[in-house]
């Protein structure tokens, strides 16, 4: 029994995780129903920079608060400079560029970083060791900033003027831009928010996994795949969605069967969802009246 | 003093051929001007010209005084002008609430908003019952009074309104009939009203100008109009 709930902890843990990124990609697709695919190797690139400053010596949470601020621009920089020109409404150059984007942000750290395994370090290594539960102090420190985060994300979104104004511009541009709001520089914070999201993520994840240019792959997977469990608009759907998957991937990893086939089967969960409700978990539906 | 809103030399397209050829029209500060014209007559895509949100214009467009030229839609929109968009273009997802707030996004003061949309619920109190109710959940009649309200808590100077009598019926017609007229009179916001409700927007107008296939094709004083027999028939249908 023990065991079990240790198996529960565990994938809430690596669940947190796969929330973030999920809810980074519902944040960009909301306002501009694009599947940013080179989520994870913002996330990855960012966390290589936390690396490279912790490696010159900057207290831990010093680099991690540069490592954010840096994220929120080059996301912004991103959308204004590689996404938005690309707007020709054409899905397909969409995708072409975000695979471009993928590919190139992959390379620029390979070449910048090397393609080793880095040891990354955790704040959280030493402590909550006196604490009955099974999670390492990692996996607790870290589940503490996630959820942190994702507090702080809700109460941007839900009391300031501009968390108002970014899901406006989700829900009628045309309109946002009659009251005077700025689509495009609205886009662009979703997009800075979205990587610093993602910086995040890659922060907390890199103490298990190792750091390489491949780190984020395998939770970029999960990520996707929670965000379209979800129901791909719906931040909370996306959230709730990656805390399942990590739950029950570990739980098929230990009891059902092994840890090799464990992402196939949690994709097949997914996929057998979907069948049945196509909108996701928590898809939205529109109250109108006409 | 500079008229509210100047268009000069208008011509618009959406990309294949002009919609909207060479117009010429003002609504003095102040004043109630009527855009008239049947279906498919151009005067949406008009406002929309004037927002910079039509591919395609060239001419001159002036509010007080100031050119509109190569501002986003966003930028002319804090030039003192509040929009009442076809088909209301309220937030539906977001509360009664929300929506005013956004109507106030351009302004510094934000204290003195609280005061304002108290004000709007002296107009409109139905929208104070709905205060915390999705938009899209209100009806027709309370959507267009919020678009109204979420247009004036942004303290325009000039007040454009594309149809607002659309599908509504002939009662709650009267009404916000009745409120654009209170606030033209108290708060000397000056309107422009795109209807097709012609005999209402001819009693509610100083001026009017009635539009066919993008051309502007009879203006001037409102009742003048309105008297003109061949207008109403060949143009308005009425
Ligand atoms: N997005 C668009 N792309 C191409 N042509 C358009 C577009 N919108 C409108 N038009 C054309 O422009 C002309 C004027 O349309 P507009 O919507 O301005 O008319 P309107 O006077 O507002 O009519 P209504 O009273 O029905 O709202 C019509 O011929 C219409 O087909
Ligand atoms: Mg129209």
């Amino acid at each position: 029994m023990d065991a079990f709930i240790f198996q529960i902890m565990t994938g809430f843990a690596t669940g947190s995780i796969y929330a973030s990124v999920a809810l980074a990609l519902v944040i960009i697709f909301r306002s501009t129903h694009e599947l940013n695919l080179a989520q994870g190797e913002m996330a990855m690139f960012s966390t290589f920079v936390a690396w490279q400053l912790i490696e010159f010596n900057v207290p831990y949470w010093g680099a991690f608060a540069i490592t954010l601020v840096f994220s929120f621009f080059a996301g912004m920089l991103i959308e204004r400079i590689l996404v938005r020109p690309a707007q020709n409404g054409n899905p397909l150059t969409a995708v072409a560029i975000f695979v471009g984007l993928m590919l190139i942000i992959n390379g620029m750290a390979g070449w910048i970083f090397g393609f080793t395994m880095r040891d990354f370090p955790s704040p959280f290594e030493n402590l909550f060791t006196g604490l009955p539960v099974a999670l390492s102090g990692h996996e607790i420190g870290m589940l503490a900033v996630v959820f942190t985060m994702l507090l702080l994300i809700f109460l941007f979104f839900r009391f300031t003027p501009l968390g108002l104004a970014l899901r406006a511009v989700a829900v009628n541009p045309e309109s946002c831009r009659l009251v005077g709001i700025s689509v495009n520089r609205m886009l662009a914070i979703g997009w800075g928010l979205a990587a610093m999201i993602g910086s995040v993520a890659g922060m907390m994840a890199a103490p298990i996994l190792f750091l390489d240019p491949h780190m984020m792959a395998f939770i970029m997977t999960y990520g996707l795949a929670a965000a379209v469990l979800g129901g791909l608009d719906s931040p909370l759907g996306a959230i709730i969605a990656g805390l399942l998957l990590g739950v029950m991937e570990n739980l098929a990893g230990a009891y059902v069967v092994g840890p090799e086939l464990k992402l196939p089967l949690a994709l097949l969960v997914i996929f057998s969802v979907l069948v049945f409700r196509p909108r996701g978990l928590m898809g939205h539906v529109v109250i109108k009246r006409v | 003093m500079s008229a509210a809103l100047e268009v000069s030399d208008l011509s618009g397209s959406y990309g294949q051929g002009n919609v909207l050829y060479n117009m010429n029209f003002t609504v003095e500060q102040g004043g109630i001007t009527a855009l008239l014209g049947a279906n498919g007559a151009g005067k949406t895509t008009t406002l929309r010209a004037i927002y910079n949100l039509l591919p395609q214009r060239t001419g001159d467009v002036r509010l007080f005084g100031s050119s509109t030229e190569r501002k986003p839609a966003e930028a002319v929109a804090r030039m003192g002008v509040g929009h009442v968009p076809d088909g209301r273009g309220t937030f539906d997802s977001l509360t009664v609430e929300e929506n005013l707030i956004l109507g106030a996004y351009g302004r510094r003061d934000k204290s003195a908003v609280r005061d304002d949309m108290k004000r709007m619920f002296g107009y409109f109190p139905r929208l104070q019952e709905r205060f915390t109710q999705q938009a899209g959940t209100l009806s027709g009649g309370e959507q267009q009074m919020l678009a109204i309200a979420r247009a004036l808590i942004g303290r325009p100077k000039l007040l454009i309104l594309d149809e607002p009598s659309f599908g509504l019926a002939p009662v709650v017609v009267q009404e916000i009939f009745s409120i654009i007229r209170l606030i033209n009179t108290q708060e000397g916001v000056a309107v422009l009203l795109v209807e097709q409700n012609a005999g209402m927007a001819f009693a509610l107008a100083d001026q009017a100008f009635v539009m066919e296939t993008g051309r502007i094709v009879v203006s001037g004083k409102s009742a003048d109009v309105a008297a003109n027999e061949e207008v109403r028939r060949a143009y308005l249908g009425i």
